[in-house]
């Protein structure tokens, strides 16, 4: 009984640390593969128009309402201390430094990273990729690095759209339901920004980026034979980067506003 | 005789205690056919993995134009071979004319008039219309793709030809003109071919040479004619379901 215990704990670990290697080798792979020539700047081009221009609805619907129901949720709050005029500073400073780009970055996981591992595991199990392979061209550069940079580049400008609608969220709200007067609310919101949130934003932003392409792409190169194989990759994916997400987010509020 | 074009010396694979196959050894002349044939599971297709270079043999080695397949070779090798997968494997993204000549795409070397010429050119060469060109591979039946795989697949009109089950999942009447028209590109351009399979008809319409693999080794081996007259019994085990 302990023994089989053990011998499960120990599979569990052996498991997790096999998982570790193997992004990390796949990681490496996108880094030696992808920063020699020949480049595929149209797969690159085509990415941010998947990655970026058709995530924007989801992120700015998102945050338009997060900051909406921030507003609400700070004046119900703040006025137990009769601290409602913190209303749009809390908005902002929340919606740059962590919900943006954590509830960002978690939407285009589920959309993206999704799809992502969908397509490349269909490719896997109908041989499409070991097409591009008799052709010469390496699947991990071909479609793996395009992904990725696209990714990084994209999640950062969608986080600041989305930052930027999530604020007028907090002052729609503000003005039309907490009686903000919309010159003061925008007033004491960019008073209180720096230029540091911006920066841990656009940080967190590109981290999260690059988390949501590898693990998309990893899942989907390694997915299992068939069907089943493609939906266990999919579902993998999501769950891998969101978690992966929101620790990292952790971690690099640490490293970014060391208290 | 010609020479040999392709050479598989000692090839054995395992995967971790699964031995898929152990020393086999096959050598293909120059304008030659071969079938390799054999039942499910026996690894037809993971020895068809290795000789292409999808796949690393754990030991042995495989030799083109009497060279052994490393360094700068390999990419010769590439260059060298077309292959029509199991299931056509057609990038989904891209239409048909892009398929065909998606070899040449990166290459800076054909513009995008001289890639669709190709196209066209191969297309018809399998028999499909050039209006074909701007569909998009799930807008084709299972026997267009197949033919547009190998349209792909001889676009670089290449000095190999591999064929990974090229009649699974056609019905016969499509199966038929399938293996006619490998049996007239292979005469058309030259090429020396390998051709997993386990269809009878495709076998006797496409090879000129078979080997049998079975538990793991090449079981037979020989020309067609002596294929239909072999008494080894896995060869009439496996002729005998579609004589009766």
């Amino acid at each position: 009984m302990i023994f089989r215990f053990f011998f499960k704990v120990g599979a569990l670990i052996f498991n997790l640390f096999f998982i570790i290697g193997a992004v990390s080798r796949f990681f490496l792979e996108i880094i030696f593969t992808g920063f020699a020539p020949p480049f595929y700047l149209k797969e690159i081009m085509k990415q941010l128009y998947r990655v970026g221009y058709t995530s924007l609805p989801v992120v700015g619907l998102t945050a338009f309402f997060t900051g909406g129901a921030l507003a609400l949720q700070i004046f119900e709050g703040g006025s137990r201390f009769n601290a409602e005029s913190v209303v749009p500073s809390i908005v902002a400073i929340g919606m740059v430094r962590e919900l943006g780009p954590v509830l960002g970055g978690l939407m285009v996981a589920g959309r993206v990273s999704a799809a992502m591992a969908a397509e490349i595991g269909t490719m896997k199990v109908t041989e499409q990729l070991d097409a591009l392979k008799t052709l010469s061209i390496e699947p991990v550069k071909y479609l793996v690095f395009p992904r990725v940079v696209a990714s990084a580049i994209s999640l950062p400008i969608l986080v600041s759209v989305g930052n930027t609608i999530g604020i007028m969220g907090g002052l729609f709200v503000g003005t039309t339901r907490l009686g903000f007067d919309s010159q003061l609310y925008l007033l004491n919101t960019l008073e209180f920004l720096t230029i540091d949130d911006f920066t841990s934003s656009l940080v967190k932003a590109t981290f999260f980026g690059t988390i949501i392409a590898i693990m998309g792409c990893f899942n989907g190169f390694y997915s299992k034979r068939g069907a089943e194989g493609v939906g266990r990759a999919t579902t993998a994916a999501v769950v891998s980067s969101s978690i992966l997400i929101l620790a990292s987010n952790y971690f690099l509020t640490e490293w970014l506003f060391k208290p | 005789m010609n020479p040999p074009v392709i050479q598989a010396q000692g090839l054995s694979k395992r995967f971790v205690n699964n031995e898929v196959f152990n020393d086999i050894n096959l050598s293909v002349n120059k304008g030659k056919s071969l079938a390799i044939i054999g039942g499910s599971g026996q690894g037809k297709s993971v020895l068809l993995k290795c000789l292409v270079g999808l796949m690393q043999p754990d030991t042995g080695k495989i030799l083109f134009d009497g060279e052994p397949l490393q360094g700068k070779h390999i990419q010769k090798f590439f260059d060298s071979f077309g292959i029509v997968f199991q299931g056509a494997a057609l990038f989904d993204s891209i239409p048909v004319w892009e398929n065909i000549s998606f070899k040449f795409k990166y290459s800076g070397t054909h513009s995008i008039k001289a890639r669709r010429k190709i196209a066209s050119q191969k297309l018809d060469l399998v028999g499909l219309p050039s209006s074909n060109l701007d569909l998009y591979p799930s807008e084709l039946s299972g026997g267009m793709q197949k033919r547009v795989g190998i349209a792909r697949a001889i676009a670089t009109e290449p000095k190999i030809l591999f064929f990974d089950e090229p009649t699974s999942g056609l019905d016969p009447i499509t199966s038929n003109t399938i293996n006619n028209l490998i049996r007239f590109i292979i005469k058309e351009l030259g090429s020396t071919a390998i051709t997993i399979s386990h269809d009878l008809n495709s076998i006797r319409t496409i090879a000129d040479d078979i080997v049998l693999l079975h538990k793991r080794k090449i079981e037979w081996s020989g020309s067609i004619d002596t294929f239909e007259k072999t008494k080894n019994i896995n060869i009439r085990e496996f002729i005998k379901p579609s004589s009766t």
